[in-house]
């Protein structure tokens, strides 16, 4: 199974990224399909991440808890948050196949990060359910 | 699950080794990793138990060149092939393109051999693929020890036990010395390409 997202989607997704997200002055900002792919990737010219490896860590760790809700009988954990001494990284499910991965600093507020992620979710989900899937 | 992005004109393929613990996954990968260094910019990642077992995967990206204007980022992925971490086993063949199933040539191992390409038919059957329908590789691994004097199986018996059905490219290897680790793992990406190429033409 592949699958294609064309110019359009792709540009939808990085301006509402960067108008709801990265104005908050967050660090980076990454999405991702739960096979580790990078969908887009934001950041602020500031850091240098390698950005496939965390993918790849981002997507298996949030496979894990997935699976580790399942065995206590939840549906899902759809949030999940690790918490640093100066940087943060907050994951968002979207649909059953995508990830928001943002990282911020102690400067941004986490519950007002979690309100313009919820607004901006919904963006995302109306441009990937336009998504060419084979 | 390739994913295609026309706008950096770049396609993603997931290429994941499987096949029975201390089978050599890994050490296929180091053997890669230290061919490539010099011209990628990641690390290995790797996800090991204290004892230097692979407890989650080997990850390693890496650019491949292009194919009709897109560049190729093909990302090896290992899962850990003692029995009792089938869960993370599971949670990495997610959107997988393609798979080096990677058997261990020792007399011994021929039931774990086995066993594991069951399991891995079982896991794939979980995301709805058969394994009839993905790109596949065998590996014969560690057929250096027969220098050493230890029993192995022979080509036969492994294509019997494993490939009879799928009929798929197989190549004898030694991980541990690097013979015929990369033509494994070219000929495992090109498979995966091929198959992901035809949605690009």
């Amino acid at each position: 199974m592949s699958y294609i997202l064309d110019q359009e989607q792709l540009d939808g997704l990085e301006e509402a990224l960067t108008t709801d997200l990265m104005t908050l002055g967050i660090q980076s900002v990454i999405l991702i399909d739960m096979a580790g792919n990078v969908i887009v990737n934001l950041d602020d010219g500031k850091v240098r991440h390698d950005v496939y490896s965390l993918a790849a860590l981002a997507a298996g760790n949030f496979g894990a808890v997935s699976a580790m809700a399942s065995i206590i009988g939840e549906e899902e954990f759809s949030l999940l948050f690790h918490k640093g001494k100066s940087e943060n990284i907050n994951f968002t499910k979207i649909m059953d196949d995508f990830l928001l991965v943002s990282i911020f600093g102690n400067d941004v507020s986490l519950g007002y990060l979690r309100l313009k992620i919820d607004e901006v979710i919904e963006k995302i989900k109306g441009l990937i359910n336009r998504l060419q899937s084979s | 699950m390739a994913f295609i992005n026309t706008k950096t004109k770049e396609v993603q393929v997931k290429l994941v080794f499987v096949g029975p613990g201390r089978g050599g996954k890994t050490t296929n990968l180091e053997y890669i990793f230290k061919r490539i260094r010099h011209r990628i910019e990641s690390d290995m990642v790797s996800i090991k138990t204290q004892g230097d077992r692979t407890l989650f995967f080997d990850f390693l990206p890496f650019e491949l060149g292009a194919i009709k204007d897109y560049n190729v980022k093909t990302q090896l992925y290992t899962v850990p092939g003692q029995i009792k971490y089938n869960a993370t086993r599971k949670l990495v063949l997610k959107g997988v393109d393609g798979i080096v199933f990677v058997a261990d040539s020792l007399v011994d191992r021929r039931e774990s051999n086995i066993n594991s390409l069951n399991n891995l038919k079982d896991n794939l059957r979980f995301y709805d693929i058969d394994i009839a329908d993905i790109p596949i590789v065998f590996q014969y691994n560690k057929r250096d020890l027969a220098t050493e004097g230890m029993p192995i199986l022979d080509v036969e018996t492994l294509e019997k036990d494993l490939n009879a059905r799928l009929n798929a490219p197989s190549f004898t290897a030694s991980a541990l010395k690097g013979d015929n680790v990369i033509p494994t793992v070219k000929k495992a990406i090109s498979k995966t390409v091929v198959a992901i190429r035809k949605k690009l033409l």
